[in-house]
């Protein structure tokens, strides 16, 4: 039952890449429109057929979606933004209920994880279909502007909102190639393993430091976890889920002292048209240390 | 002893620091971490597939952007926006404080905007120069540190507050790496252990803008 949901829901998500796709080969004024619309179909087959296909027929996909991204032939291209016209007819006629439908996708989505046997991701399905048809209804939009609205959103997150996947992805591979292996031997002839409190600073610092160097905590998370999340916390009886949700987020306080996270430090010193590229790291540094010191209490007590 | 699969490690490093393609650094290095570790051509395309399908659980927050898209093309930056523009009338810090809150909300019911670019310069970067200068004329140095001031209170809300929300992409990766893992922990744990942090962050960022107040009202004296 909660396979066959799970696969229902992959395959809607499937659809909608296909529609992101057709209308990505149909953008004319994108160089990169045929790159494109494959990388999206490529997703679309992968995510309603992934249980069919053998495993290394995917991997060769996954493979030609490398060689795309490397060859710059994924690009988001122009698209049309919403209209404003529209958008503040509606503003003034909905007010505050334009967030209704966002509310009811996160309680949906926590009752129905939390009280059902159904678990976490159909839950997520559960939520965003609803939450769909109560927008639908809110703002009596046509099929047509449900259709456009959806591939413009997904079009216009492109491949970066891939990447987390792609980097959950290398983690299993990681731990397949004994990666996490080979670090923690190297690790433990440096580092005393069986001190609790030290495992939770290694873990936190390495995560923010890791982040700080790579600009991005989410590829940080999938090295630093396998290679010392696991064996210097959880495997000495810390709580995992306390131990992820905790090591994430000390790498964001590397992030906020890091110019490799453009994103966030640099796209607001061009905005706000700042002097110094330093600014805005300036302004966040002393709060992330206060933060990382407090995430590595709190994964101490909490977590054992 | 095989060491070569941490060249994978190396890779990423590497890739990263040049800015390389994100995507492709990423693929590539598990090919060669693959490889590196002994698999064959077949057997490094059967893990890397398979660890794809296994993960499609990571990318369900796009599920929640059809609805989304949606309420976006009818006008939910409008209301947002005419939202923050209420909290007139306060000192930089307080207007600061206030919109960390309400983006800290909006995220936590998966309302993940680009802050900087739909909030901060249009908005609340204006909001505070303005609070500021109402109090006196502001140096070149004063107004870079409150728009720097600006853009690290978003960052800081959105950072620590995403991972409230169960479909959040940080937490669908959270909890699909732990499952890989062998360790696994389901969205809504994540979710729930993360509300501490989230609190701490909030205040301790909202001390330091209050802070902020006292000491330039300190200066004006």
């Amino acid at each position: 039952m909660v396979n066959s949901l799970l696969i229902f829901f992959y395959s809607l998500l499937g659809v909608c890449m296909a529609f992101a796709g057709i209308e990505s080969f149909k953008a004319k004024d994108n160089p990169a429109r045929y790159g494109t619309g494959l990388f999206w179909l490529i997703l679309a087959v992968i995510f309603i057929f992934g249980d069919l296909l053998p495993a290394v027929v995917v991997g060769g996909l996954v493979v030609i979606i490398g060689l795309l991204s490397l060859f710059k032939q994924i690009q988001v291209g122009h698209i049309k933004d919403v209209d404003s016209a529209t958008a503040a007819q509606f503003a003034k006629k909905l007010g505050g209920w334009i967030f209704l439908p966002s509310v009811v996708l996160a309680v949906v989505s926590i009752i129905v994880g939390t009280f059902t046997p159904l678990g976490g991701q159909v839950a997520i399905g559960v939520g965003s279909v609803l939450a769909l048809i109560v927008a639908i209804v809110e703002t009596k939009a046509p099929v047509k502007m449900v259709y456009t609205d959806t591939h413009r959103i997904l079009r216009s997150v492109g491949a970066v909102g891939m990447l987390p996947q792609i980097l959950a992805m290398l983690g299993t591979v990681f731990t397949a190639a004994g990666v996490g292996t080979l670090v923690t031997k190297m690790i433990s002839g440096a580092f005393p393993t069986g001190n609790r409190f030290l495992g939770v600073v290694l873990y936190c610092v390495a995560m923010a430091l890791f982040t700080i160097i790579m600009g991005n905590a989410f590829a940080a998370f999938a090295v630093i976890t396998v290679a010392i999340g696991i064996p210097f916390v959880v495997s000495q009886g810390g709580n995992p889920a306390v131990v992820a949700a905790l090591g994430m987020t000390a790498g964001y306080c590397g992030t906020l002292l890091t110019p490799m996270a453009a994103n966030f430090n640099s796209l607001p010193v061009a905005l706000l048209e700042m002097d110094d590229q330093w600014s805005v790291i300036k302004q966040q540094a002393l709060v992330s240390v206060i933060l990382l010191v407090c995430h590595i209490l709190l994964m101490y007590f909490l977590a054992f | 002893m095989n060491y070569w699969p941490l060249i994978g490690i190396l890779l990423i490093l590497v890739g990263f620091i040049l800015k390389f393609d994100t995507t492709a650094v990423v693929i590539f290095s598990a090919v060669v971490t693959a490889l590196c570790s002994g698999m064959s051509i077949t057997k490094t395309l059967t893990v890397i597939g398979q660890g794809f399908v296994d993960n499609r659980m990571v990318s369900l927050y796009f599920l929640t952007l059809p609805m989304i898209g949606l309420i976006e093309s009818h006008g939910l930056r409008e209301v947002a926006v005419k939202t923050i523009t209420k909290i007139k009338k306060a000192t930089p810090g307080k207007i600061l404080n206030v919109y960390m809150y309400l983006r800290g909300l909006g995220l936590l019911f998966g309302i993940a905007l680009s802050g900087q670019v739909t909030f901060v310069r249009p908005l609340v970067s204006p909001m505070v120069l303005a609070s500021a200068e109402a109090q006196g004329k502001l140096s070149p140095h004063e107004r870079e540190m409150l728009k720097a001031r600006s853009a690290a209170a978003d960052n800081i809300s959105n950072f620590f507050t995403q991972n409230l929300f169960v479909a959040s992409s940080g937490v669908l990766l959270i909890s699909a790496t732990m499952k890989s893992l062998g360790h696994a922990v389901s969205p809504s744990q994540i979710a729930l252990y993360t509300i501490p942090m989230a609190v701490i962050s909030l205040l301790v960022e909202s001390i330091d803008n209050l802070w902020m107040d006292k000491k330039r009202s300190r200066n004006e004296a």
